[in-house]
Parts: C-alpha cells; sequence; structure tokens
C-alpha cells in the first residue's frame, strides 16, 4: 500500500483513495489542425515504459477530486515526491553520483 | 480555431425550490432500512434527514467570490480540510474549489436564490439535497465503528473537532467531519445509504447498537 502525499489536501493518505493516469508532462500539439499523423498519434497513444524515476499523474478520486503529478520509481515503488500541475518535479541529487546528499 | 467567444452568464438558469412542502409524500433514502436496537446499545446513529445540500464551487483567489459567499454566508468559507458552522449552514471544505454547505431542506432554496443574486463571475451553485444524505454516528464505541469502516487515522491528535476529510467508507465514499470526542458527521450518496447503514449495523453489533430515528 502506498502513501501518497496530496499536495491540494497537504496530508498523506492512503493508495486506495487515489487512481493512476499514466504518464505525466504530455504536451499536447499546439496546433492540432495542422500537425503530422506521427505528432498526432504520439500524442495519443505512445507512452514511455521507464524503469527508475518516472513522472505520473494522479487523481485524488475519493478525497479533493484534484489532480497532481507524482515522480515514482518504478524499481522500488517509492515515491519521491508531489507536486502541483504546471510546475516541474524538484530535481533529486543523486546520492551515487553526487556524494551524500 | 474557432472565433467563438463564450459568454458565461452564471445566474441565467433554472433555480427551483426542490424542498417537499408539508402536506406532500416525501422519503428518506434510508426509508426501507431495517434498524436493529440493542437495549445496551454503546454506539448510536441517526440521519438527519430532508437537510438541503448546497455546493459551492469557485476560485480561492477571487476575491469577489470570497467576499460574496462569505456575505451570504455570514462567515468566511473554511480552508483545508476543515469547517465553520454560522446560524444554520455547516460549511465545509471538500477541495481548494469546493465547498458543501448543509442546512435544514427548508432553507436551501432561499440560500441558492440569495447566492445566485450576491456572486457575479465565475463560479457554480448546485444543489444536491436529493443525492445525498447525513448521519451521525455517536455513544463510547463510535470511533470503534469507524476504525473498521474508514483507512484514515481518526485519533483525535490528526482528526480534531470540526476537521472535514473526504475518504473511502467501506467500499464507498463518505464526507467525515468530526462533531465531538465520540460523535461524527457522515456525508453519503443516497444510493449508499442503505449499504452504509447495512456496514454500520454490523460493525457496531458487537457494541450494542441502537438507532435514534
Amino acid at each position: 500500500m502506498l502513501h501518497i502525499y496530496c499536495p491540494h489536501c497537504c496530508e498523506y493518505r492512503e493508495e486506495e483513495e487515489f487512481h493512476c493516469k499514466g504518464q505525466a508532462h504530455i504536451a499536447r500539439p499546439l496546433d492540432p489542425d495542422n500537425c503530422s499523423e506521427q505528432e498526432w498519434a504520439n500524442f495519443i497513444f505512445f507512452r514511455k515504459n521507464t524503469k527508475g524515476q518516472h513522472q505520473e499523474l494522479w487523481h485524488h478520486s475519493a478525497g479533493c477530486g484534484k489532480f497532481f503529478n507524482v515522480s515514482r520509481n518504478t524499481i522500488t515503488y517509492k515515491i519521491e515526491q508531489s507536486y502541483l500541475l504546471g510546475t516541474a518535479p524538484q530535481p533529486v541529487l543523486d546520492v551515487n553520483k553526487e556524494g551524500k546528499a | 480555431m474557432s472565433d467563438i467567444t463564450p459568454v458565461i452568464v452564471m445566474n441565467d438558469c433554472a433555480v427551483m425550490n426542490q424542498f417537499a412542502s408539508d402536506n406532500s409524500k416525501a422519503e428518506s433514502p434510508m426509508v426501507n432500512v431495517k434498524w436493529a436496537n440493542s437495549s445496551n446499545a454503546t454506539v448510536f446513529a441517526k440521519e438527519l434527514a430532508f437537510s438541503g445540500h448546497i455546493v459551492l464551487r469557485g476560485k480561492p483567489t477571487d476575491d469577489a467570490f470570497m467576499a460574496g459567499a462569505a456575505k451570504v454566508l455570514g462567515t468566511e468559507l473554511p480552508g483545508k480540510l476543515s469547517s465553520v458552522e454560522s446560524g444554520e449552514y455547516v460549511v465545509r471544505w471538500l477541495s481548494p474549489d469546493t465547498w458543501l454547505i448543509t442546512m435544514p431542506g427548508a432553507a436551501a432554496y432561499a440560500l441558492e436564490t440569495r447566492l445566485r443574486e450576491t456572486l457575479t463571475g465565475h463560479y457554480q451553485v448546485v444543489n444536491e439535497s436529493g443525492g445525498q444524505t447525513l448521519l451521525v454516528l455517536s455513544g463510547e464505541n463510535a470511533e470503534n465503528v469507524l476504525h473498521k469502516s474508514v483507512h484514515y487515522d481518526i485519533h483525535i491528535s490528526n482528526f480534531p473537532v470540526g476537521k472535514v476529510v473526504n475518504t473511502n467508507f467501506a467500499k464507498t465514499g463518505c464526507t467525515l467531519r468530526r462533531l465531538g470526542e465520540q460523535e461524527f458527521e457522515l456525508v453519503v450518496r443516497r444510493s449508499f445509504s442503505d449499504y452504509v447503514a447495512a456496514w454500520i449495523q454490523d460493525a457496531a453489533a458487537e457494541y450494542g447498537f441502537a438507532w435514534q430515528g
């Protein structure tokens, strides 16, 4: 069971209250009428299958009903941070590369 | 892309008095529940049937909206996970831009009308009175019944009097608010209310349960 921080409620809640809505930060083509089929297909269908740190969209469906982003490690399931839509995740210091955090 | 400019006229909509008058038949959603009454009960439940439920939405950053709502309700809209009582109104925070106001059913129409008269700009008022109902759970083992029903930490240090959380209740959802050390109020969907009633009776059976009507 994951313990997820909702940045709208500002509290940790049980995973049962949330739904994962897949990969985050998928940019819609700015001019959909004139984009190529490949660009549109990339927007609609194609997703990363990341091993490691992954940004996801989550929905606090049983709570406040708001969406937010989560940075989660797909190997360990550890959630590094939750952050609001329209913001970028805080850079996380990589202990292995940069010495002690 | 389209050149249509949306015109938002929030006040231009049909508003009806949904409260049944004294001589028309109205039934609580729990009308068919068979309540067991223990003689040595330590958990009590009652339904505040036919309450008025109004959901108000607007941006907390919109000063005119916040001031207008405060003027109508006689209190500032509450912040995160909290509630305020003002006269016959109970205002609960549901999300950063959503509040639930409950009151005696007969007062809902007047409140809805006054909100629409006072508020301007981008906002939403919905009368959900028929869609949900209010339950009050009390007694010395009320907290123990909730321990079996919600996974939220309801210890008084984490969930003090007046705090409001939306969370799962058994297999459905509820808006839970603490009224006292052993007194809780649940807002549940009307279509799930018989399920909630059955769940509460089952969970409270070992402590002794009585329905207070």
